[in-house]
């Protein structure tokens, strides 16, 4: 994520320091006028803060450790602004005094992480946590969420940084001067990473600080709360209707919305059933999506023995005792939605079953 | 304490048991890692301290010069340039008595490892025509190929020696009175020495948290609880960042700050630092035609 010298042009770089410098110099006037003098030591400290919780090794799921970058956190207890400032200060010590990302790449570097990736945080960490208490534990989960986008979106900037160089910026004879993946290669190769162990990273950092301030430290989370959002002795019960009820809106929208499915014309690349490969038509639409490669004459005889084996009771989301396509979507939809949440359910179900049946292996922590 | 916990204490450690050097590991790693980053920042300001020939020039004309050799590499697509560059600031770097193998060694396994593994897919993935072919796997690396990964490696290691280079040769507080010149902002040049220097307490003390909860650790930690103790480091750290943050400025306060800031420039550009400059921007410039 942080950029090293010599990847990007220094036209590149030039375009990025001024993408960067309306933000900070924003930046730095609402931060001034929101904290007048004060601002000096706080930005101080709270980037010696991020650069430190940046050197933390965070445990993740599945045994392996990651980095984070502090940008969630940042956005949360600052706001956006006091954020871009704090993270910037923070990646211009790494990059120079620790050699973590380039001089003439910082602004780009600041882009990304700062300016993007803190706006981003806070915008989704505002967007879900909406009027909750300051002690709902929706906040820590919108911190979290905020986190692991802003992480995600930071990573595409500097993908896209990346897979514009060898366009862009070659030698005579096309040999790539810069980064030298394009745009098709460098894009999926940095979201991976980050959609798995950067990203978690970010999302246990950011949720996991929030939480623990919300019992220890409530007042760091008023900064970006709304001002009837100021009760932390009052927290939500976890789980409570108040607390989910804009995602059952949403999930119920997005039910009613899957007709749209109907608009997309063809079968998806991959997804072709057995009678595909004998219809003329269905033949055209696969050669055309394969980049003209025509399928073969023949249905592959693994293909056809193994599409038997299972006949789905709601084939292509039509209801065979409905005629109305959409309504056989809305239905499908309001089926599988239903079978997932009762899958969570047992799932929960045997879970709890399960710790209460097993003894916690020995740990304390001595006081 | 439970009878059960108390009497796991009381045996000998089992030594060689995964699990329990797992959540020993977590613990040490960060304690490791944040030492690590104390010793670094040590290290550099020592450096920055001896008798050299960069540690003699004023960081103005070191930090306008260096930046232009940065410019220099990063902005030429002949490989001979970078190459001269690197040689250029490994004879400063030994002029200048930077330990080469431990300071200049570490920056550049750091930069070869990570930027090596980035670039060397493209000695395969950029079509051209082959120059060898990888035994056992079959794949040719391809001349664009190979001059691709060698300009990406060649200018990252360049441009992060010139970097270390100005850093180990100049003490923190005249590097940022340095970035003046550069037109840094007055204020983004005081918060950053204060970031500095709140930096190496703030290290201090998350090393200090982990060694705590470390040495009244007992047991193994789970996956869950490791990221818990993590999180709740961070947080304790954070609400002591702030809480040291309304001290500092008071503090401020109390000797007189209102929002201004003033820096002392007290160094003195002499004519050996003009010519040295000269030089510098000669060099980036030659490499640039």
């Amino acid at each position: 994520m942080h950029i090293p010298d010599g990847y990007l042009s220094p036209s590149t770089c030039a375009v990025m320091y001024a993408g960067a410098a309306p933000f900070w110099l924003v930046a730095l006037r609402r931060v001034q006028a929101m904290l007048h003098a004060r601002y000096v030591p706080l930005l101080s400290l709270f980037s010696a803060f991020s650069f430190v919780v940046m050197m933390f090794n965070l445990p993740l799921p599945g045994g392996t450790t990651g980095h984070a970058v502090g940008m969630g956190v940042a956005a949360v207890v600052l706001g956006p602004w006091g954020a871009i400032l704090a993270i910037s200060l923070a990646l211009a010590i790494q990059a120079v005094l620790f050699g973590d990302g380039g001089i003439t790449a910082y602004g780009a570097n600041c882009f990304n992480m700062a300016v993007v990736g803190s706006l981003t945080a806070w915008a989704v960490y505002r967007l879900i946590s909406g009027r909750s208490a300051l002690g709902s534990p929706r906040r820590a989960v919108a911190a979290a969420l905020g986190g692991y986008l802003a992480i995600n979106v930071s990573a595409l900037c500097a993908a896209v940084e990346f897979g514009i160089q060898p366009r862009w910026f070659h030698d005579a004879n096309g040999v790539p001067l810069y980064a030298p993946y394009p745009l098709a290669v460098a894009v999926p190769a940095m979201l991976i990473g980050h959609l798995t162990f950067a990203g978690l990273a970010e999302g246990i950092l950011s949720g996991g600080v929030v939480r623990y301030l919300q019992r220890a430290d409530p007042a760091l989370l008023r900064t970006t709360a709304p001002e009837n959002a100021t009760d932390p002795l009052q927290p939500q019960p976890a789980g409570g209707w108040r607390t989910v009820r804009p995602l059952w809106i949403a999930l119920a929208v997005l039910m009613i919305a899957t007709p749209l499915g109907l608009l997309a014309a063809g079968t998806a690349w991959g997804e072709w059933g057995v009678e595909d490969f004998s219809n003329p038509e269905a033949r055209q639409h696969i050669a055309a999506a394969s980049a003209q490669v025509a399928p073969p004459d023949a249905v592959p005889s693994g293909l056809e023995r193994l599409a038997s084996l299972w006949t789905a009771p709601m084939p292509d989301y039509a209801p065979a005792f409905l005629k109305s396509r959409s309504l056989g979507y809305i239905l499908s939809a309001m089926f599988g939605v239903g079978s997932i949440l009762l899958a969570w359910l047992a799932a929960g179900w045997a879970a709890r079953r399960l710790r209460g049946s097993h003894n916690r292996p020995p740990s304390a922590t001595l006081v | 304490m439970g009878r059960q916990t108390f009497a796991w204490f009381t045996q000998p450690p089992a030594v060689g048991d995964p699990r329990l050097s797992k959540a020993a590991g977590f613990l040490e790693r960060n304690v490791v890692a944040l030492a690590k980053t104390l010793d670094h920042a040590a290290r550099a300001d020592e450096t920055a301290r001896r008798r050299g020939l960069l540690q003699k020039l004023d960081p103005r004309a070191k930090c306008v010069g260096i930046f232009a050799w940065i410019l220099a590499a990063a902005a030429t697509s002949r490989l001979a340039v970078v190459g001269t560059i690197f040689a250029l600031a490994v004879a400063l770097a030994v002029l200048s008595a930077v330990p080469v193998r431990t300071s200049l060694g570490r920056v550049w396994t750091g930069v070869l490892v990570f930027t090596g593994s980035i670039a060397l897919p493209a000695l395969f993935l950029t079509p051209g025509a082959p120059v060898c072919r990888i035994p056992l796997l079959e794949w040719n690396v391809t001349a664009p190929g190979l001059l691709a990964a060698t300009r990406l490696v060649g200018r990252a290691e360049t441009t992060a020696t010139l970097a270390a280079l100005l850093v180990l040769t100049t003490p923190w507080t005249h590097l940022l009175k340095a970035l003046r010149t550069l037109r840094v902002p007055k204020t983004a040049v005081v918060i950053l020495g204060m970031t500095h220097r709140y930096l190496f307490l703030l290290l201090g003390l998350a090393r200090d948290y982990f060694e705590a909860r470390r040495s009244r650790q007992v047991g193994r930690l789970d996956n869950a609880q490791r990221r818990h103790a993590a999180t709740a480091t961070a947080g304790v750290l954070l609400g002591r960042s702030l809480a040291l943050s309304d001290e500092v400025f008071m503090a401020m306060r109390a000797r007189g700050f209102r929002g201004e800031v003033h820096l002392l420039q007290d160094a003195r550009f002499r004519t050996r630092d003009g010519l040295a400059l000269a030089a510098f921007v000669a060099v980036a410039a030659l490499g640039l035609l």
